[in-house]
């Protein structure tokens, strides 16, 4: 198709950051100006050959890309159905896909001449993977983590101590990744002259959601160019999990003007998306609204106050979703499902069986939806998803569902 | 013109500086909130800065944040502050009220309808925190054309090149951010705030109000002598937290007023 007739959905966000209605900057005053600065800064080094090539350098010495794309014969074999290829993003340094944007903000971060580095985390990956690029380059690194969180994902927390980054247990709200954001938002307008707010995932005021979205991108265009070389085409499906949508927007982002491409996004869904609230899933289950810099689908109740979702995943627990999600969804171009705290633990313990992959329980969200359609598509059918994470720092939660005393001498099972 | 115009022009003609009090709608219940608030003006407070609750004020500290979760926690809601407001003008028809808050509550309602309902119950004046500039279109020029002053912040960050960027459609007042920061923290300091203060008065003409960090009627004297007058927020609400009697808070906000009317 000639350029000029193609509709391409690669050209957002528009210079006032919005996809469509979504994105845009809404922070207050003093953030501002720092904002302004950061888009400035980002633009320069996009176009800067001697950034990617710093990028490309680490990416490939110090976290260990290209990932695999890795035929996963077993849960094919398992399931039944369409051809199951998994991006293996897990074996990256420090486990998740985080890192691949960290570094991105990082060099930013120097770039502009900050010494001090913020960073909100849930599950603890954002920032184990925030505090380790701070060890390499020697840089102050304060991680503020829902106190929920710290409990729940202890081993990251350790982690993050001995990488020597100060973590803060933020008690407001129900202590999880909403209120660790708003504490770090509240540290940025602080400390605003010195300070470089690392955000996580692909939300948060403009220019975060591009900028987080072409760091993660690198997993889609690796993935792209390995599907052809393992099978001369493209897949028929791609699929992640979306907490904030980094990892998705990552993969989905070089295939959304592959319009063969069928695109899922797999939103947590609690204990069930139909009892209230008791779930994560901003676009099956929330409304558009305006949280922690950008408009995009929202957990709120009806006069406008946000909810905390709930999830057995700590990094997916979060109320909001990526601003370009919400106007990929809105669109239609992507269509997002949700999936429950069960069906992840199904799928985390299938993994493991039959693949020898211990997987993080957020990417086990991905699969358990793999698990539903792989088995009615044929032979043929290509899908790829993201295995975004590890499982290493989700054994004890799994423990605890599962009934395994892991404090007991020999770890049996408790009734 | 509207309550908030004229309240400058009486305390210009009177040579005095203005006292803003900022108290949240509902906090710690809601008729107590409304017994706080329709004790302010016989206090002396000038402006009356009434919270509208949200469970997520990204430039709150501690104190301010508390008070939010007071009120909701006790069933706030954005039609319940409207309601404050509205009792309130039935025993006070001057004294301006400028709701401050975040957009969430206001952009779920429908900015239209709210825009309605707003100044049907008496509000003056909006501060929403997370509408900078870049995003005027959302609600503030909506605010401006039904007649509403919209007070914008400019902060210590807001450089020379951007102030007329802040100040464009600005209206009513200036709020000036004394600190980069949330509110209830670092103390502010007249001797960083009076050339600040002087840099956004040669730009503009609207009155300047300095609010974040004043706690004590010695510190909203000396910041009101500075600016064209000051905010307490955190202080005040404290001593809800704690549950004083209405009677000692409003004793302590005219203890307020009137160390920003000696200034
Ligand atoms: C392994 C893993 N996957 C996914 C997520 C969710 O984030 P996102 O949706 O931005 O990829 C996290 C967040 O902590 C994570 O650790």
């Amino acid at each position: 198709m000639p350029n000029d007739l193609f509709n391409s959905f690669m050209t957002g966000p528009d210079e006032n950051g919005r996809f469509g209605d979504f994105g845009g900057r809404f922070v207050s005053e003093t953030l501002m100006p720092l904002i302004l600065s950061l888009e400035e800064e980002y633009d320069r080094a996009k176009d800067d050959p001697s950034f990617w090539a710093q990028m490309d350098d680490l990416w490939e010495h110090y976290v260990g890309r290209p990932s695999p794309l890795y035929f996963a014969e077993g849960l094919t074999k398992h399931l039944g159905g369409a051809k199951i290829y998994l991006k293996r993003d897990e074996l990256n340094h420090t486990g998740a896909h985080k890192i691949n944007n960290v570094l991105g903000q990082i060099l930013l971060a120097r770039r502009m001449g900050k010494t001090r580095i913020i960073a909100e985390t849930g599950a603890g990956q954002h920032g184990v993977a925030t505090a380790t690029v701070c060890a390499k380059f020697g840089l102050k690194c304060v991680v503020y983590m829902g106190a929920h969180d710290v409990e729940r994902q202890a081993p990251n927390v350790f982690r993050m101590r001995l990488l020597g980054a100060e973590v803060i247990p933020v008690t407001s709200g129900r202590g999880t990744l909403k209120d660790a954001m708003n504490d770090a938002l509240r540290d940025w307008v602080t400390n605003v002259r010195d300070t470089f707010y690392c955000i996580g995932t692909v939300a948060g005021p403009h220019p975060y959601p591009a900028m987080v979205r072409d760091f993660q991108a690198i997993i889609g265009k690796e993935a792209k160019a390995q599907i052809m070389k393992a099978e001369g085409r493209l897949p028929d499906t791609i699929i992640a999990a979306i907490g904030g949508g980094s990892n998705a927007m990552g993969l989905f982002f070089p295939f959304l003007d592959d319009k063969d491409v069928q695109i899922i996004g797999v939103e947590a869904g609690g204990k069930g998306v139909n009892q209230k609230m008791e779930h994560c899933a901003s676009l099956t289950g929330g409304r558009p609204g305006v949280l922690h810099g950008n408009r995009t689908y929202l957990l709120q109740d009806d006069d406008g106050q946000i909810l905390e979702g709930f999830s057995i995943s700590a990094g997916l627990d979060y109320p909001g979703i990526g601003p370009e999600h919400a106007w990929l969804h809105e669109i239609g171009r992507a269509q997002y499902v949700s999936i429950t705290d069960v069906e992840a633990l199904e799928a985390f313990q299938l993994s493991c069986q039959t693949e020898g992959i211990i997987p993080a329980l957020e990417p086990s969200h991905a699969l358990a939806h793999v698990m539903k359609i792989a088995p009615e598509l044929p032979a043929d059918h290509i899908i790829i998803m993201n295995m975004c994470g590890r499982g290493d720092k989700d054994i004890f939660t799994v423990a605890r569902h599962l009934g395994f005393d892991m404090s007991g001498p020999e770890g049996r099972s408790v009734e | 013109m509207t309550r908030i115009d004229d309240t400058f022009a009486r305390l210009r003609a009177e040579g005095k500086k203005a006292f803003v009090a900022y108290v949240m709608a509902g906090d710690p219940d809601e008729a107590t909130a409304l017994e706080i608030i329709k004790g302010l003006p016989g206090a002396g407070v000038d402006i009356i800065e009434m919270g509208l609750p949200f469970t997520d004020p990204m430039a709150d500290g501690p104190t301010i944040q508390l008070a939010g979760q007071r009120a909701l926690d006790g069933g706030m809601t954005l039609e319940k502050t409207l309601a404050t407001a509205r009792a309130f003008r039935e025993t006070d028809q001057t004294t301006p009220i400028v709701l401050m808050g975040y957009y969430n509550p206001i952009y779920s309602r429908g900015v239209d309808r709210f825009l309605e309902d707003a100044k049907a119950a008496g509000i003056d004046g909006l501060i929403v925190v997370d509408l900078p500039p870049e995003e005027d279109s959302e609600l503030c020029i909506p605010a401006q054309a039904a007649g509403m002053n919209f007070i914008r912040l400019a902060t210590p960050t807001t450089d020379d090149a951007r102030l007329p960027k802040v100040l464009q459609n600005t209206s009513g007042f200036v709020y000036y951010v004394s600190i980069t920061g949330i509110t209830g923290a670092a103390e502010a300091q007249a001797t960083d705030v009076a050339p600040e203060v002087a840099r956004i008065k040669s730009a503009t003409d609207l009155p300047v109000i300095v609010g974040f960090g004043i706690k004590t009627p010695e510190a909203a004297q000396s910041i009101a002598g500075v600016a064209d007058g000051a905010v307490v927020g955190s202080a005040i609400v404290k001593l809800v937290e704690e549950g004083k009697p209405v009677p000692e808070i409003l004793a302590y906000v005219a203890s307020l007023a009137d160390g920003a009317h000696r200034a």
